[in-house]
């Protein structure tokens, strides 16, 4: 159990993030569960990187063990594209709260259904 | 010079028209950039396509790092055909957007269209060359970011919902690869796909590996909408700019699908017991439920570009059929689809963009007799229409045929009755676009429109003519779909 | 929020500090821990920090929106453009080794090149998104 404390944490972020993007209707909330679920693969890719002994990978003298810092210059990458992601996400949301008053899903669901039969909507760009 | 850097020009090309694009920020500037570097693209994409022919796989290491160390694009008669593909498409789409996106686009926003536009074309072609599994995935999301932000700038309300939604699942489906391509990296500490199947070779046991495929293979299918993972299609195609919509239907799934044809194939059909796992017989039971399902779906759709949409993630069924049908000819003819349905697809796509244009909507109903004002566009999307049901003399009667021989070497008489049988459900679909359009009295919106203007008729007609010249001389693109086969199933023993 | 004495006086104390820690990790990214993504980040901090303090306007007035939509495809002209130099020069796309007279030295200068890039990229996404939320009117 111990011995599997990272990848047990690992685990639960994952499936935690996914619930929390599944279960729940509020948009900004959505958002978080998904930063949740990718900071899961953040982990995944930089708990195994540590080498035990191993120092930071910068060439020294008196080290020879580094540890691997391919996972750190990669996870570098995914927490940008996380970024991104998330603040492109936000944006939406922003903007679908003023095109429709609510980040509910279901609310905004609701606002639609009897409309989709009538023509476009309102027209997205409030901005 | 240049040839031996074309695999990271046809990148390069569209990466710095996009950089210029944003930084001229004036709509026709934007454009007539993008024209260019699109054009330049595809005919990079070409010279590729001759040099691959005439000397088999290039290998292209980006600052000069061995594959071990660095990132290394591999180019093959595989990914050489996607290259072409969505060049050639992009090239079109940019020819047709100037009108229609002047048409639907706030003015200030139009330069940020056409960067968005080539840094979504950037990154499915980064998509296709690379031969690193974490540079695809960032490409895949460079490609993915540029997408739900065109679909956000649709008109529509409902475009900024269906972005939200696209982005949400999207982010979940790359995610999951990534967390795969995690699982193959701490297996076999190596990121570049060739090594990667030298190593699992020799790798005992498999259940890490096992739980990677199913991570990527999952993660992939939510990005190119097999069946039941393709709830976010419909609304992202139908809300999105018209000139987007041609982009993503046309390309965008389909490079999907390339990623895991390369991950199935040419990784895991290298190791004994994960190469032997039923993900074909899986990938065949989704596969026929999305021919029915989604385009009985289609049937029932009132928005013609919904229609399409469904019959997108139908079509997507016939191209993942032949991926699990894992035989030369059933690979070829899913290839050979992949490559005609983008075709089709695209022409359709452009065709009701103009529609779109002209009489200012999409909806069936209101489209009643709109063959009589706009005949070569109505045209175009019935000739693309046909080549989604397979009629004879269209290239999805090609594809098709293909597939259906390839059913029946592989043994599956039952499957062959069933491509057929599905194909009948287009007829439906497709029946009711074109009765409407050409046989009913024009209605108010088709009597106040005319002709789409000829920049929108010109790449649509390509299209729609390759649709037709596929069909009667197949020759060109099944020697390339089959020898893209042959190097995919090269790489499974 | 823009009276709070607590924030005034904090931002005062750290903006200078912030800004040269950004250069330090930014220059030193070639020896030690650092690069362009955190020096761009720290540096953006320290803006919209002081964005936090004066307002929208005038840290617009310092640091204005059309400024950021150059800066942001700069960054990436800038990281494209030494790839392009280390193809002119006859090797691959993002060789660095040719830059200079010996491969380590080119190695330094085109991380240095590239890191200046990402840099300027990195700070004025981060400004550019502080803008757009901080811009928005409520409702």
């Amino acid at each position: 159990m111990i011995a599997h404390f990272s990848q047990i944490a690992t685990i639960f972020l994952m499936v935690a993030g996914l619930y929390v993007v599944m279960a729940r209707g509020n948009m900004v909330k959505k958002l978080i569960g998904l930063s949740l679920f990718q900071s899961s693969v953040y982990l995944l890719y930089l708990l195994p990187g540590k080498v035990i002994g191993g120092t930071a990978p910068i060439i020294g003298a008196g080290f020879t063990v580094y540890a691997n810092p391919l996972p750190h210059v990669l996870i570098l990458t995914a927490i940008v594209v996380g970024i991104a992601t998330l603040a492109l996400g936000l944006t939406l949301v922003v903007r679908i709260k003023e095109a429709y008053g609510t980040i509910e899903e279901d609310e905004i669901i609701a606002k639609e259904t009897p409309k989709t039969r009538n023509g476009p909507g309102r027209g997205g760009d409030a901005a | 010079m240049i040839a031996s850097h074309l695999p990271v020009l046809v990148i390069l090309i569209p990466l710095l028209g996009a950089v210029l694009a944003a930084l001229s920020r004036h709509g026709f500037a934007a454009w007539l950039i993008a024209l260019l570097a699109s054009a330049a693209m595809a005919a990079a994409s070409l010279a590729l396509l001759f040099r691959v022919q005439a000397e088999g796989m290039i290998s292209y290491r980006i600052g000069g790092w061995a594959p071990e160390l660095g990132i290394e694009y591999r180019i093959d008669a595989f990914n050489v055909l996607i290259v072409v593909l969505v060049s050639v498409v992009a090239l079109l789409t940019m020819i047709y957007a100037r009108r229609s996106v002047l048409a639907e686009i706030i003015p200030e926003r139009i330069a940020w269209f056409y960067t968005m536009m080539l840094l979504c074309v950037a990154g499915l072609l980064g998509i296709a060359v690379t031969g690193d599994a974490f540079n695809a995935f960032v490409f895949l999301e460079i490609s993915s970011l540029a997408t739900y932000t065109l679909i956000a700038l649709g008109r529509d309300r409902r475009a900024l919902v269906a972005a939200y939604q696209y982005l949400i699942v999207g982010t979940i489906g790359a995610t999951l690869y990534v967390i795969g391509v995690g699982l193959i990296y701490l297996s076999t500490g190596t990121l570049n796909l060739g090594l990667i199947a030298e190593r699992l070779a020799g790798i005992e046991g498999s259940r890490a590996l096992i739980v990677a495929e199913a991570f990527i293979a999952v993660g992939i299918c939510l990005k190119l909408a097999l069946f039941p993972l393709h709830a976010w299609l419909p609304n992202a195609y139908a809300y999105a700019p018209s000139s987007a919509a041609v982009l993503l239907a046309s390309t965008a799934t389909k490079v999907a699908i390339y990623l895991l044809a390369r991950f199935l194939f040419t990784v895991f059909g290298g190791h004994v017991d994960v190469g032997a796992l039923p993900i074909g017989a899986i990938l065949i039971v989704l596969s026929v439920a999305a021919m029915f399902i989604a385009s009985a779906a289609a049937v029932f759709q009132n928005d013609v570009k919904r229609i399409l949409a469904f019959s997108s993630v139908g079509q997507v069924g016939y191209i993942t059929l032949g991926l699990a049908l894992a035989n030369p000819t059933g690979l070829a003819g899913g290839l050979l689809h992949l490559v005609n349905h983008a075709l089709m697809k695209g022409a359709a796509f452009m065709a009701i963009g103009a529609i779109v244009l002209r009489a200012g909507t999409a909806k069936l109903d209101e489209l009643s007799g709109i063959g009589r004002t706009m005949p070569w566009t109505s045209a175009a999307l019935t000739v693309a229409g046909l080549g989604l049901i397979g009629v004879p003399g269209t290239s999805g009667f090609v594809s098709k045929y293909y597939l259906i021989l390839g059913a029946l070497e592989a043994g599956f008489g039952w499957l062959a009755i069933l491509i057929v049988a599905s194909s009948v459900i287009a007829v439906l679909y497709v029946g009711r676009i074109v009765e409407v359009v050409w046989f009913r009295e024009p209605a108010e919106a088709a009597r106040a429109s005319r002709e789409a203007p000829l920049e929108l008729l010109l790449p649509m007609w390509v299209l729609a003519g390759a649709t037709i010249w596929f069909g009667i001389d197949a020759e060109w693109p099944a020697g390339l779909a089959a020898a893209a086969a042959r190097q995919l199933l090269g790489g499974a023993p | 929020m823009r009276f709070d004495i607590v924030l005034r006086v904090a931002t005062k104390f750290m903006l200078a500090p912030l800004l040269l820690f950004a250069l330090y990790v930014q220059l030193h990214g070639d020896y030690g821990p650092g690069g362009g993504f955190q020096a761009g980040v720290i540096a953006a901090a320290a803006i919209i920090l002081y964005g936090l303090m004066v307002g929208l306007g005038p840290v617009q007035k310092i640091v204005p929106s059309a400024l950021l939509e150059v800066l942001i495809p700069g960054g990436v002209l800038i990281y494209a453009g030494v790839g392009v130099v280390g193809m002119l020069q006859g090797g691959n796309f993002l060789d660095y080794n040719r830059l200079a007279q010996d491969a380590v030295h080119g190695q330094e200068w085109g991380v240095f090149l590239v890191e200046i890039g990402v840099f300027m990229t990195v700070s004025s996404t981060m400004i550019a998104i502080f803008y757009a939320f901080a811009g928005r009117r409520r409702s």
